[in-house]
Formats: structure tokens, sequence, C-alpha cells
């Protein structure tokens, strides 16, 4: 039984070949790895530990969320661009519920954002849209529908339960942190291991072959964006809980943060392939990259202007995919060769 | 009266997801559909301002419509003009609010340091034609997918533009370089004009040059195009480059009318208000076809619909989530035809 997740491919290709898939595979988990050990030599305990670790943790998982969905969305060859607002949304109907209790509003926001999901997959699947222009809609319209249930200004939570589930803290990591990895864990377990998780690379690598096959192929792509649009809602909630407020920025530009760490996780746009836990750490990393920044300016020999960052993600970016696409093509030739 | 789009001059894809009727209508239905998306947006435009000139008190004036209606839409419009033309080629273009910035950021600061005022607006130009030489780098030799290659630039293109300034606020008082965003000869705002030229000039190239059928065959059929000796890297990177030219173009116009230039929020959004005004026209994002004029209509009704709405009491929020469905039902509309 093989435990590599991609659609049948060449077989035996050659050591040089095998040695870019672990690049391809593992480029982004080495990159980390040095990041963090970089950031551990040079800025000591303060990096590693304690405060930096709980809020970079905290502030990650949200991300972390959204790329999940967005991950097995792009597994099926899809597009979700509605994140953000869903995740806009999913705060602000978190914040409204919650005077009825924590777990209430928790749901609630989930539900909103599985909702979102819901829509999207039905105009994907039943109305046969793009998902691209159909997720760039009701990016549009599901703000819309944020801002106006949060009124003029912004959703303010009362302070309390609902704050707390953003304060709250088990082994120095954030609930937001734990509720992240667990994520993550079932996602990869759930993509390896069950016939669902078989169905939606089938679909991203050939939805044709996949119909002709028998396989649901309407309702694994529907919940796949159900499932993008829940995760979304519950990035929001957790959103809301930290800041205490959703305003109307809130979400902003999430749907391009979660393709990009994707696609640094090294998952193919193309869809059919891809790793759950390869976009863990592309969030990771393109976090970190933010993280150093803050810590290089804090030691002050050098002073980075914080517009640095979206530089040099985008740079990270740019290697990223030019490394792909050298891969891509040379294992393209050495198919053809075998 | 717009004149019909420029059909594609290859056959149909084989096995494409559009081919479903025959071009010859066979019945009642197909030719209500055919009608629908080939006449809808403008049917659509001429209904609402019917209903506007009736309704809404001042509509009917030089200044509502000329100053309020088309001015507002004519930055929209070019820069939907060269989007078209990018998904003609079956890609995507989701840099242009970030060049917008980079232009408005270059030209603005060239000025303000005293250069003459054409310089600046050279130079702008330049650096945006540079922008879209590497966006159609990446696609057209890289074989990276226009969404990821262009995704690059629309996150380090901001923090690039941010850099310049140090992200701070310029205001302009420059009345040559001015002249861009805030002229009207003829009584008629100088962006309008620049808009109309702008159409005409890519409608003219799109109908009557080798550049417009060699877009047409990239989009419909790549490899059928590649296998004729269509130059389909060249043709790429031309499309890329005219759709980053147009969009300096714009962000000259934003800092000229503005009479400020501010990188954070120069042309913001501008990607997803180009890309639903070229689809609610009725061109398929899967490209193979590039109706310009049906951008124009599409940019002008996007920005009637909303500034309708708002008119008439409607919060913002939700002709947000008026202006979602309407680009949904747009693309159902066309989904029966194509």
């Amino acid at each position: 039984m093989t435990t590599t997740v991609s659609a049948p491919e060449g077989r035996s290709p050659g050591r040089r070949i095998q040695a870019g898939l672990l690049l391809q595979r593992q480029g982004a988990l080495i990159a980390l790895v040095i990041l963090i050990a970089f950031g551990a030599l040079r800025y000591g305990a303060d990096f590693a530990t304690g405060y930096n670790l709980t809020s970079f943790t905290g502030d990650t998982a949200k991300y972390g969320l959204v790329a999940l969905g967005m991950t097995f969305v792009i597994m099926t060859g899809g597009i979700d661009l509605s994140v953000g607002s869903v995740a806009a949304l999913g705060g602000v109907v978190a914040i409204k519920v919650s005077p009825q209790g924590l777990l209430p509003g928790l749901l609630a926001g989930i539900a909103a954002g599985a909702a979102v999901g819901a829509l999207n997959g039905f105009l994907i699947t039943k109305l046969r849209l793009q998902p691209f222009i159909v997720t760039l809609a009701t990016l549009l319209a599901i703000r819309g529908l944020a801002l106006n249930l949060a009124g003029a200004h912004a959703a303010v939570a009362a302070p309390g339960g609902f704050q707390k589930l953003g304060s709250w803290s088990l082994l120095g990591l954030p609930v937001a942190a734990w509720a992240m990895f667990l994520a993550f864990l079932v996602g990869a377990a759930v993509l390896h291991y069950t016939a669902w998780g078989r169905q939606v690379l089938a679909i991203g690598g050939n939805v044709d072959a996949a119909k002709l096959m028998g396989l649901p192929v309407g309702r694994t792509t529907f919940s796949v964006y159900v499932l993008s649009g829940g995760l979304a809602g519950c990035a929001g909630v957790f959103l809301g809980s930290q800041n205490g407020s959703v305003d109307t920025a809130a979400g902003l530009g999430w749907e391009l943060t979660a393709i990009a760490a994707v696609v640094v996780g090294g998952t193919l746009l193309t869809g059919g392939q891809g790793s759950v836990l390869s976009t863990l750490v592309g969030v990771l990393l393109l976090q970190l990259i933010f993280n150093l920044i803050v810590f290089e300016n804090g030691k002050g020999d050098i002073n980075i202007s914080s517009y640095w960052e979206s530089v040099i993600r985008g740079a990270f970016l740019l290697v990223v995919v030019l490394l792909q696409v050298r891969l891509v093509k040379r294992r393209r030739t050495s198919g053809r060769q075998a | 009266m717009t004149p019909p789009a420029v059909e594609r001059p290859v056959a149909e894809p084989a096995g494409g997801a559009t081919a479903a009727v025959p071009r010859a209508g066979t019945g009642r239905q197909v030719r209500w559909t055919v009608w629908a998306q080939r006449y809808g947006a403008i049917a659509a435009l001429v209904a609402l301002f019917i209903y506007n000139a009736i309704d809404t008190p001042y509509f009917m004036t030089r200044q509502s419509l000329v100053f309020v209606l088309l001015r507002q839409a004519a930055p929209i419009a070019i820069v939907a003009v060269g989007m078209a033309i990018v998904i003609g080629t079956g890609g995507i273009d989701l840099s242009v609010g970030s060049v917008m910035a980079i232009a408005g950021q270059v030209g603005a600061t060239l000025v303000l340091h005293n250069h003459p005022f054409l310089l600046a607006i050279v130079a702008a130009l330049l650096v945006s034609a540079v922008c879209g030489l590497f966006n159609g780098t990446l696609v057209a030799w890289f074989g990276v997918q226009p969404i990821i290659a262009t995704l690059i630039l629309f996150i380090a293109g901001r923090g690039i533009a941010q850099l310049i300034t140090g992200g701070e606020l310029q205001p302009l008082s420059n009345p040559d370089f001015q002249w861009i965003g805030l002229a009207r000869p003829f009584e008629i705002p100088v962006q309008v004009i620049i808009a109309f030229l702008v159409a005409l000039g890519a409608w003219s190239v799109m109908r009557f040059t080798v550049f417009g059928r060699h877009v047409l065959t990239v989009g419909g059929n790549e490899t059928a195009a590649r296998l004729a000796g269509v130059p389909v890297a060249r043709v790429k990177l031309l499309a890329y480059v005219t759709s980053a030219v147009l969009a300096g173009l714009v962000g000259l116009i934003a800092v000229s009318a503005t009479s400020a230039s501010d990188a954070n929020n120069t042309g913001v959004g501008m990607e997803l208000d180009a890309i639903a005004a070229v689809a609610v026209a009725g061109t398929p994002l899967t490209g193979g076809k590039v109706n310009v004029w049906g951008a124009v209509v599409g940019a002008v009704l996007l920005k009637l619909l909303q500034n309708t709405l708002i008119a008439h009491g409607i919060t913002k929020e939700v002709a947000q989530i008026i202006e979602g469905a309407v680009i949904v039902g747009a693309l159902w509309l066309q989904r029966h035809e194509a």
C-alpha cells in the first residue's frame, strides 16, 4: 500500500527526480526548520517560547484553518476566493450569537460559513458555473452581508466568555492553535484513509474519468466547498474572539494568503495532487517570515519596513513556483522517456 | 449599439465544457438564450437606464450622466479592456490593482521631484510594462498558471508601491501632470475620452490585426495554435504587457483625479471590478473570445447598478450583495448558450 498522495503517474522515476520530488514535497519543511533554527539561535528564548509562541500560533491558526479548506478545494481542481468574506461573516455571526453562550456562538459562526460554502457548492455543481467567478461573486456579496449584519462600523463582542475563547491556552498554546493542529491532523487522515479523500483527488486528477468510474462527483465537490466555508467561518470566530470585534477590513485578502500557503506547501493548482500537512508547513513558513522581520527590527541592528513583508512573501512565492515548474517539466520528460 | 462579440476563428475545442448547442438555433429556447448572452448586458443597461430616467431625480442631467456615471466607470472600463484581452488568451491578471499603485507612485514621485510631467508619465507606463513583462514571462515562458503568476505581483506589487514613498500619502498639485485625471476637453472628463479611445483601439486591434486573431486562437485551443505556428508565448506576453500598461494608465488617472498618491489604497479591489465587468458582459473566462465593447458596457452597467441602488437609499453593503447576485445571474444565462 502506498501512502504518497498523488494521482497515478509515471513509474520508477530516476534518482535525480526523486531528489527533486523530495525538494518539492519537503522543500518548504526544510526551509521552515532552517528559519526556526535561525530564529532560535539569533533571538534566543524570546523567540522560541512564551508570548511569541502563543501569539504566533494563535494568529497563524486563522490562516491555517482557511488554507486547510482551500487545500481540499484546490485538490478537486477548483478554487474558493470567498474565504476572506466568509471569515468576516462567521466572525460577525458568532459575535451576534455569543450572548447566548460561547458554544452557540462558535457553532453559529461555523454554520454561517458552511451555509455560504453550500451556496458556492450549489452554484458550482448544480448550475455548473466556474468556481473562480462564483466565489468571486460571493466574495463581494458575502462581504456586503457581513458588513450589513455588523452595522455601520464593526461588530463588537461583549467582554466575557466569547473573548476568553481567544485568550485561553493549554500547554502554552492557545485554543485556536490546538484547533488548527487538530484540524490538520484530521484533514490528513481523511485524505489518506477515507473514500471521500480518494474521491477528492480523483476528481481533481480527471473529472471525466471520476464520473465514468461512478464516483459521486457532484456530491464530493459540493462537500469540499461546504468544508472550506465551514473552516473559514471557524477562522472568523477565532478572529472575532481574539480581537473582540470584527471590523470592515476583517478577512480582506485572506483568500490569496491561503492560496499562497497551499502553493508554497507544494500542492499543484491543477488539482489531483497535494498534501494537507504541507499546507500547514506553508502557512507556518509564510507567517514566520513576518515574525522574523518583527524580531529583526526589535534587535535594532537594521530596520526593515513592514512593507518589505509583502515583497518578501511575493519573492518567496516566486521561488517556490519556479521550482515547481522545473520539477513538473522534468517529471514529464522522464515519463516520456520511460 | 454594440458591435457583436469577436468570434473565435477556430473550431470549438474538442471535448471542451463549452460545446453544447449548435450555432444555428434549433428552437425558440436556444434563440432566446443566444440573444440573452449576446445582448443581455446592453439590454440590462438600457432597462436600468430607462428606469433611472423615470424614477431618479436629476438622473437625466449632463452632470449626473457624464461627470458621475461615465467618469466613475471609465477607470474600470480601461482596466477591463486589458483584462478582456488577457482573459481572451485563457489567462487572468490579478495584479492590475498593484500595478496601478506602482504606476501612480512612480508618476507622482517623479513629478514631486520636479521632473517634467511627460517624463513622469512615460516612466510610469514603462514601469507598468515591466510588470506586465514579469507576469507574461512567468505565464508564457515558464508555464506558471496565470492565477499564481499574477498573484505574485499582486502581493509583492503593493509592497513595492509602498516602499517607493514609505507608504505615506503624497499630496499632488501639478496641473500639467494632473491633466490626465482632471481635464475636461469639450466639457467631457478626459478619462471618459481616454476610455473610449482605449476601447476603440483595442477593438480595432482585435478585429483587424494578426495579433487579435492570435489572441483568440491561443485562448480557443492553445495546442492547435502552437501546431499552426502561432507564436503562443509572444502573444501571451504582449497580452499581459497590454493589461499592465492600461492598469498603469489608470493608476496615473487615479492619483491625478484625487490629487494625492496613496500607495495603500490606489487600485485596491480593481482586479475584481474588472473581472466582474468582463464576465457580466458574457465573455467566458475560459478564453477564446474577446468582447471589448462588452467589457466597457459591463463596467458602466455595474457602476450604474451600484449608483442606482445607492440613489434609492439602499446601503452600499446591500448593493454589494445584489451585485454579487447579478454576476452569478449573468453567468447562469451564459451557461445555457455557451
